[in-house]
């Protein structure tokens, strides 16, 4: 299941990438994904754009070329951190960067700034494999979590439950392993916090409700990160990242609670997330034919950029917001806390549509030569392989096989396929 | 209440989405129906007056004690004294209530009876987290774990033998759970012109929608989703190409007026909405859209925000339902509008209010008979800071199911439910 590795943990194969990984085996390519080390230089010709750090402060905020700027960073943000997936050498950061978008799920269409989207984004990056514990303590005060979690209006007197809701029912615990009282009582924990000009989070002792409040049968002075610290001293939080990480690595339907049990061990108290990622690829079920997932819109654009060594930026950038949206998913924005969905809500009619008109758009501009090098014959063939799969149903062959002629239509239509929509 | 005491429902949204997805495997295989659907829509349409529903989902839920406003009452005023709305603001629509004040064309309506609203809908021990309460209202299943939406059983049976996924559409790129049954679920309609690629892309497209023997079940669904856009195509394709491409030329063209002239450019939920007054007029089988519009979470600064989001509401609502009394076959359309749970009677610090419980749902058409329904609730007995529900939601669906679309609600919702005064007998 090599191929399962780099689609599911790394980000999809470049050309070559899955016979290389072939001969090097499954643990030798999953230890060199997940240990990534030295220079990146896909990375390193990808800088970040250069946005406005923080968010507009009052009447700036209704002033009208603010928010174009602020609607247009957003867009370079998002084109960005796409064209950096393609590109990267080492993919497994951006991988996990991606996994705790959507876990921490925070959207720019409210926190309405490029600047503090980003920094959350660099947290993922830079806390995202290590000890989760460190992670959650930056989320609980990351500015952007902040804003779309209503965090700077929860002082003390005033509670706002929100992001302690939020914070136990999604990101740690899970829905039923709190009371509404534990909800209040975080709230009253977290409150206090506020962002600076610069973007920076700010504490202020004044505004911080001292308690002692009672969570989870703790009664103490609880602060934001003895908060977080109570909540992952609970058994069940391990047991919802591990659950967490199954849905995005390893399986659609729910595993037993005997499946999580290898993860959550490699997880063990040093809340190693690596070590999680690394325990959920070794599952029987990731070896498992039965084990397909549907991939997410962006792990499916940036495994089609990949596979023909092109960017995001090299899209028409109409065509690239009509595709996202129009499959479901742009970077930056999910619907909700809540994240994105798994599974089949990603396989309507209009999502179907939106990816032919991507494929498209995305073989138009990329390198075909792995197709349009070999004779017509064997270019169906050529596609699979370009994409990073064993090969084709007789449907898919058969669709496919009048068009061995027009490369860039073969390309774009084998992209479109069922079996380059799951990863299976 | 405490959910710790609840039984544990296992349900949070992205399990609860990982479901059964577009199109039944049946009907990608052997392309049985395609040309049956298309054939029906031109030579024998939905009969004139056939019951539909347009269902309109409020994300976030939306604060109903700031929609139907009782601003006469001081219990209203005391518990939210920078958010409430003073009895001069409000639209008045009898009996100490009032319309949130972005909401005159929705008045109109009220005023002319084609407008019902339905006090104080919820149920039973209310839960305040987003997702397990959207979770309940899309299942209709507060008290046990439902992995189906209740449009999606209706759809699980309506059409007979074998499911009829064109039955019910989604205007949003992802498919609602209220529209994923056990054997089906609805198509989606993209806003933006539906074409097709011809020629041999053409074909090649419409050849990945093959059913393929052994293909493992998601792989499967993803080439069903393809045959049922191709069906789509067909059926509806004229239709959304028109209004869609209006949509899109009207989104453009507007916003390039609007710097121009100031006009606003046309929202999203007016082109969802167009595309479906669109649909009805020609007939198109399907007997259930679903539409929706988010944003209404709103802990914080919320009336502004809220009174922008219900403009926004009536601004595509009320000439939707202008347009649908104008036709045989738009009189024959209802539409729901409701939201997951309502708020806090209280307001918090930020001028926002947090997850609540009850709210008031709107159900509005040529068939509807207009007025209240049920008991307000009251503002002076509360269950912890929130109101408490004297409708439950099943009834709702209950009258729509019967009163729209000619089912026995037993179907869908299971015994015991009220059918509520609705509709004429």
């Amino acid at each position: 299941m090599v191929r399962r590795l780099l689609q599911r943990v790394g980000l999809g194969p470049r050309p070559g990438e899955v016979d290389a990984a072939t001969r090097a085996g499954f643990e030798a390519t999953l230890a060199r994904l997940t240990a990534p080390s030295g220079p990146d230089a896909g990375i390193a010709a990808t800088p970040p754009p250069d946005v406005t750090p923080s968010r507009a402060r009052g009447a700036a905020r209704r002033d009208p070329a603010v928010r174009r700027q602020t609607r247009d960073e957003g867009r370079e943000l998002t084109v960005w951190w796409l064209d950096r997936m393609a590109a990267a050498d080492q993919p497994f950061p951006e991988r996990l960067a991606f996994f705790w978008h959507g876990h921490f799920a925070t959207s720019l269409r409210k926190v309405r700034s490029a600047g503090l989207m980003l920094r959350q984004n660099a947290t993922f990056r830079a806390l995202g494999g290590g000890d989760f514990r460190l992670l959650a303590r930056a989320m609980v005060v990351d500015p952007a979590m902040l804003v779309w979690l209503d965090g700077t209006g929860n002082r003390v007197g005033k509670p706002n439950e929100n992001l302690a809701r939020e914070f136990m029912e999604l990101f740690t615990l899970g829905i039923g392993r709190y009371t509404e009282d534990d909800v209040r009582a975080g709230a009253r924990a977290l409150t206090g916090w506020g962002i600076d000009a610069n973007g920076d989070p700010t504490f202020s002792a004044r505004a911080h409700d001292p308690g002692p409040v009672a969570v989870l049968g703790t009664t103490a002075a609880l602060d934001a990160p003895a908060f977080v610290d109570l909540l992952l001293e609970q058994p069940a939080s391990a047991r919802h990242l591990a659950g967490r990480v199954w849905t995005r690595f390893v399986a659609d339907p729910a595993p037993d609670a005997a499946a999580l049990d290898p993860l959550m061990a490699a997880y063990g108290p040093g809340r190693d997330v690596t070590a999680l990622v690394r325990a959920a690829a070794r599952s029987p079920m990731f070896a498992d034919a039965s084990g397909v997932l549907v991939r997410q819109p962006v792990e499916w654009l940036v495994g089609g950029l990949r596979a023909v060594r092109a960017k995001a930026s090299d899209l028409p950038p109409r065509a690239l917001d009509t595709g996202l949206t129009g499959m479901g998913q742009v970077p930056f924005a999910p619907p909700d806390v809540g994240g994105w969905p798994a599974g089949r809500p990603w396989l309507s009619t209009t999502a179907a549509l939106a990816r032919l008109g991507l494929a498209k758009e995305v073989a138009s501009v990329g390198d075909l030569s792995p197709v349009t090098d070999v004779a017509a014959g064997s270019r169906v063939d050529a596609a699979a392989d370009l994409l990073g799969l064993p090969g084709w149903t007789d449907r898919t062959r058969a669709a496919l096989a009048p068009l061995t002629n027009d490369p860039g239509r073969l390309v774009a239509l084998a992209m479109a396929a069922p079996e380059n929509t799951v990863s299976a | 209440m405490s959910t710790s005491t609840r039984t544990t429902h296992v349900l949070n949204r992205r399990k609860f989405l990982a479901w059964s997805g577009a199109g039944a495997v049946a009907l990608a295989g052997g392309g049985i129906g395609i040309a049956e659907i298309a054939a029906r829509t031109r030579t024998d349409p939905l009969p004139t007056g056939t019951g539909v529903l347009v269902v309109l989902t409020l994300y976030g839920g939306n604060d109903g004690l700031n929609t139907v406003v009782p601003a006469a009452d001081s219990a209203y005023q005391n518990a939210r004294p920078d958010l409430a709305y003073r009895p001069e603001e409000v639209l008045d629509l009898g009996g100490g209530l009032g319309l949130n004040p972005g909401m005159t064309g929705l008045k109109k309506h009220w005023d002319n009876r084609r407008l019902a609203i339905v006090h104080g809908v919820g149920y039973p021990r209310p839960d305040r987290s987003h997702f397990r309460s959207m979770g309940i209202w899309h299942t209709a299943s507060p008290e046990s774990q439902s992995t189906s939406g209740w449009i999606g059983r209706w759809l699980d049976t309506a059409a007979g033998v074998t499911p009829d996924p064109l039955l019910a559409a989604s205007l949003d790129p992802v498919l609602p759970p209220m529209l994923v049954g056990t054997r089906t679920a609805a198509v989606g309609l993209p806003l933006t012109g539906l074409t097709l690629p011809g020629g041999v892309a053409g074909s090649a497209f419409a050849g990945l929608g093959a059913g393929s023997a052994g293909e493992h079940e998601l792989q499967a669904a993803a080439a069903a989703a393809v045959a049922d856009l191709h069906r789509t195509v067909r059926t509806i394709g004229p239709v959304t190409a028109r209004d869609g491409d209006a949509a899109a030329g009207g989104a453009a063209a507007g916003s390039a007026a609007a710097r121009a002239g100031g006009r606003k450019a046309r929202s999203t939920l007016a082109a969802q909405l167009d595309a479906v007054a669109g649909c009805i007029e020609l007939g198109v089988p399907t007997r259930v859209y679903s539409v929706s519009l988010g944003g209404f979470d709103t802990h914080a600064g919320e009336r502004a925000t809220q009174q922008q989001l219900l403009t926004e509401v009536d601004t595509a609502v009320s000439p939707f339902l202008d347009r649908m009394a104008t036709s045989d076959r738009g009189r024959g359309a209802t539409m729901l509008v409701y939201s997951e749970f309502g708020r806090r009677v209280a307001a918090n610090a930020n001028e926002g209010t947090d997850h609540g419980t009850a709210s008031p749902v709107f159900v509005a058409g040529a068939a509807v008979q207009g007025g209240f329904v049920g008991e307000q609730p009251d503002l002076t007995d509360l269950d912890d800071g929130d109101l408490v529900a004297t409708t439950d939601f099943r009834d709702v669906y209950a009258t729509l199911l019967a009163g729209v679309l000619g089912t026995d609600p037993e179907r869908v919702l299971g015994a015991g439910r009220s059918v509520l005064p609705l509709f004429a007998t």
